[in-house]
């Protein structure tokens, strides 16, 4: 949004159209992340306020992630439920590789399961207001259970570099976690749950 | 029209604060002996310091060294496996490294800074409280240059 910036008016700006939570364009490549860097450092020179334009527009990628997902196992669970047990590995090698995750902002990775049944729950009829979610911030608790599936949808697909919105089309088109937070979100607007309870649970667009 | 087009073009229907004059200064030393810092607004933290609440206005202190960095964003409407990829794409400690070994900056600094992009629609108390909190610590870092990594 370089209107933003235009009205703004900061002293030095080099405006980039890349994915939206990519400042630097392009995940592992140092070398166009180098490049940005150096037009931003270029800017220095100026002597009066200045916008720049990076040249090249990086789009995102909104194909869901080719990424596989567990088959069903334990019938007697919400697919959801059964699905995120059976991404825990994945997971767990992530987490091993990287030192640490960016799940946790409500709940761990052992409490996915759990809250995924409660979700369920509120999508078949219960009441977000008897049957209580692990966590209880619908918003931070959706974001910990996408986080907990891109990060073990990272891992499994290790060695490829996806868009910028194919990990949240997989997520919230083909797993079935996906489309129980969707139902969620759907049975709390309909239950006439405060609107920032269910609202912010995914993406604006969707 | 993409997602993050149709995003952009929301963002940009929404009020800012507007400026009458631009903060403006020159650098007054050559690059290649300037100290460069890095603050983000992608709410990153080591896990053992305090995550960011749904709205906070303060920010966390990295040090040159960390990697290991929790992406505590409360959007969901942006990418965050960019940054599981390779945090550089957010954040771009070893780039700056880079350069610094390269001779193209002076310096890279002891510590970095993360605010939370998510922010009350005036920005106040970022503008006149934990902003100009932030800038203190740079000059006492004695950076000289900050590479501002929006997200």
């Amino acid at each position: 949004m370089i209107e933003v910036v235009e009205r703004m008016s900061p002293p030095r700006a080099l405006y980039c159209e890349f994915p939206l939570g990519r400042p630097l364009g392009k995940p592992s490549d140092a070398v166009f992340q180098r490049e940005v860097i150096e037009r931003g450092l270029e800017l220095l020179e100026a002597s009066e306020p200045v916008l720049a334009t990076h040249p090249e527009v990086v789009e995102s990628d909104e194909t869901p992630l080719v990424c596989s997902i567990p088959p069903r196992y334990d019938p007697d669970v919400p697919p959801s439920v059964d699905e995120a047990q059976g991404l825990r590995a994945a997971y767990d090698r992530a987490l091993a590789a990287r030192g640490t995750t960016s799940v946790g902002r409500a709940i761990d990775a052992d409490d996915v399961p759990a809250a995924l049944e409660v979700l369920h729950q509120w999508a078949t009829g219960a009441s977000w207001e008897d049957v209580a979610l692990p966590g209880k911030n619908t918003v931070a608790v959706s974001h910990d259970i996408r986080t907990y599936y891109e990060e073990a949808a990272m891992e499994l697909v290790a060695g490829s570099t996806p868009g910028g919105r194919a990990a949240e089309a997989w997520f919230f088109e083909e797993t079935e976690a996906g489309r129980t937070v969707m139902a969620a979100r759907t049975a709390l607007k309909d239950q006439e749950a405060p609107f920032p309870f269910w609202f912010y649970m995914a993406p604006a667009h969707r | 029209m993409s997602v993050d087009a149709s995003m952009r073009a929301y963002a940009a229907t929404l009020p800012v604060p507007e400026f009458e004059t631009t903060a403006f200064t020159t650098l007054g030393k050559p690059l290649s002996e300037a100290r460069v810092a890095i603050v983000t607004s992608a709410a990153l933290h080591r896990p053992g310091q305090d995550r960011f609440d749904l709205v906070d206005i303060g920010f966390r202190s990295l040090d040159r060294a960390d990697r290991q960095l929790v992406m505590g964003h409360w959007s969901p409407n942006f990418d965050h496996t960019g940054f599981q990829l390779d945090l550089n794409v957010v954040y771009p400690i070893d780039r700056l490294e880079e350069l610094a070994a390269d001779g193209v900056i002076g310096d890279v600094a002891p510590r970095h800074f993360a605010f939370a992009g998510n922010q009350p629609d005036t920005v106040s108390e970022v503008r006149l409280d934990t902003g100009p909190a932030c800038a203190a610590e740079l000059v006492a870092d004695a950076v000289d240059v900050v590479l501002l990594t929006p997200v």
